[in-house]
């Protein structure tokens, strides 16, 4: 296998990106490297012949599993209960930072 | 010292009045004031008057109906949700979170009596197997205190092999529980997919995390699980299958029991000292009615790959949600692991590599169960090693993030396949250092698993031991 890094800087900015990552220079430094050995070792699962295999995504065993549509009270938080955790809010609302130009 | 005992001893005496709740409470604190600062398993300890209040409640209540774990104490690794009790994930992402609700596997141990001691250290949001990967300091092994605890679920060995408390539950997504307790010489049980409920779990990997019990012997392991597994109307992944009464079940004899032996899992790489102690244990076991075969797993080398692209392709969707929004902090606070992780996931769902990496380990997800299925047709368990080594020394994996994913190696092929896996311990290194195996089930074949090494620790005392740090 080559030594060559799989992952530019500027390939990892972009993941971060598609993340919501910030990354600190000294991240930014090691993850091309980092990222780069992982993936080629991970490389190897593409060398498997798998035409015709289908994917699995879950082993319950489990279809439809539903639930009555109804409201359970006791387990519905009040306002208060579901704003107790975040850190910006207004009049009872989570205040975010706007997404639309006026 | 109460906290030797096993649960059923525990129950007896309670019930006996040879000792009360508040007795065996008290010693948990005790042993937690002596040795959690040397070996940092807590990220939050109850308070002790709250416990200890709670204990004399017990007491109080104590009748013939109560379950039995009626009093006992035990602690929760950090990735459960408490209502009014922070609950962290070993991250400063959610360094103050107060959940508002209880995570059903707690909810039930509640309802049982059980008393919460504390909330366990472990690798942020599960990401490692050593419990370094943390914001509130590593965790130590109480054999070897420059050693690792294991992980992600360190702290609850840990403290189990310290004796701060009788039982864990731990949360194993790709040997999460098996990696800690056989470093810390207890006994861990990672259960079928869905047996457990996972309501109330911080997930990591959704489709592989999987809640379980960690104890120091396998006759607990069965009566904590017999109290925590069932159909949960709040998780749709629960399995509506049976729950056995498992620690009735485990007494029964073995009859005419095939165990595999995986040629690929004793090959390259897996320490002298390890495989001999396995090898060991075989020949123990072969004082029941169980025969062994060689078998062999030749998709094994595959076994990473497919973890380590689902895992973190899940992890990075998962974790989407700690936006700083509803839980606080921002996404900078992840730990250098968690943002590694978090961006393999990334790239390996991001368009043009999808096919390659994501959609093709879900193939091969599909080849590995087809394969446990083949070698389930020759045998009934499978055994094997847990850790290629014993605990190593702290700081030897953390900055070679390959090297570290390498280790896990025996771990991670059970959680995609979603079949059951028991840790227990089988012996010591020349230089003092835990050493435990697996025994790999069936799906829903815990009873079995749970039989096997409850008549193994009757003819072995290894699961006994404790740290010569709580003996000085």
């Amino acid at each position: 296998m080559s030594k060559k890094t799989l992952l530019t800087k500027e390939e990892i900015l972009h993941l971060a990106k598609l993340a919501g990552l910030t990354l600190s220079e000294s991240q930014l430094k090691r993850l091309p490297n980092d990222l780069s050995s992982v993936i080629e070792y991970m490389s190897k699962i593409k060398s498997l012949n798998t035409t015709g295999v289908k994917e699995t995504t879950q082993v319950t065993n489990l279809k439809n599993v539903f639930r009555e549509d109804v409201i359970e009270k006791e387990r519905m938080f009040t306002q208060e209960e579901a704003l107790s955790n975040a850190k910006n809010t207004l009049d009872g609302y989570f205040k975010v930072k706007a997404i639309f130009n006026n | 010292m109460l906290l030797e005992k096993t649960i059923n001893e525990l129950a007896e005496g309670l019930r006996k009045k040879q000792f009360s709740c508040e007795n065996l409470v008290k010693e948990c604190y005790e042993n937690i004031e002596k040795y959690n600062k040397k070996i940092n398993a807590f990220i939050t300890i109850i308070d002790k008057k709250t416990a200890l209040k709670n204990a004399r409640k017990k007491d109080k209540t104590l009748s013939k109906a109560s379950s039995k774990l009626h009093g006992i104490p035990f602690v929760l690794k950090d990735a459960y949700v408490t209502k009014n009790i922070k609950t962290t994930s070993a991250s400063f992402v959610l360094k103050e979170y107060i959940p508002q609700y209880n995570a059903t596997v707690y909810q039930k141990l509640l309802d049982a009596g059980a008393i919460l001691v504390g909330k366990m250290n472990m690798d942020a949001w599960g990401h490692g197997g050593s419990s370094e990967n943390t914001d509130f300091g590593s965790v130590k092994n109480p054999y070897n205190l420059e050693r690792s605890a294991g992980g992600s679920s360190g702290g609850n060995a840990a403290a189990i092999a310290s004796r701060m408390c009788v039982f864990a539950i731990g949360e194993d997504t790709g040997g999460s529980i098996r990696n800690p307790a056989s470093w810390c010489n207890i006994s861990g049980l990672k259960v079928t997919y869905g047996r457990v409920s996972r309501y109330g779990t911080i997930a990591y990997a959704s489709s592989f995390d999987s809640v379980g019990p960690m104890a120091k012997s396998v006759e607990d392991l069965a009566i904590v699980l017999e109290t925590i597994a069932g159909k949960d109307k709040y998780d749709a992944t629960s399995s509506p299958n049976t729950v056995l009464k498992y620690s009735q079940e485990m007494t029964k004899p073995i009859k005419d029991i095939v165990i595999g032996i995986p040629t690929e899992f004793f090959g390259k790489g897996l320490e002298k000292e390890v495989s001999d102690e396995i090898m060991a244990a075989i020949e123990r076991m072969k004082t029941f009615r169980v025969k062994f075969k060689k078998i062999s797993i030749p998709l094994f080398d595959y076994g990473l790959p497919v973890y380590y692209l689902i895992g973190p392709s899940e992890t990075s969707s998962n974790l989407g949600r700690y936006d700083g929004i509803r839980y606080g902090q921002e996404r900078r606070f992840f730990t250098d692991e968690t943002a590694r992780r978090i961006m393999i996931g990334t790239y390996a769902l991001s368009s043009g590599y999808y096919d390659a990496y994501y959609k093709q380990a879900q193939k091969v997800r599909t080849l590995f169960i087809e394969e446990y299925k083949k070698a389930f047709t020759q045998c009934d368990a499978i055994i094997m090693p847990v850790m290629p080594t014993p605990a190593v020394k702290l700081g030897e994996l953390l900055n070679n993030p390959l090297l570290n994913y390498l280790a896990d190696i025996y771990t991670v092929s059970q959680n995609p396949v979603g079949v059951p896996s028991l840790a227990i311990p089988c012996g010591f290194s020349k230089e003092g250092l835990p050493i435990g195996m697996q025994l790999v089930g069936k799906m829903f074949s815990e009873d079995l698993l749970l039989k096997l090494g409850y008549h193994y620790q009757s003819i072995t005392d290894w699961h006994k031991k404790s740290p010569g740090l709580i003996s000085k």
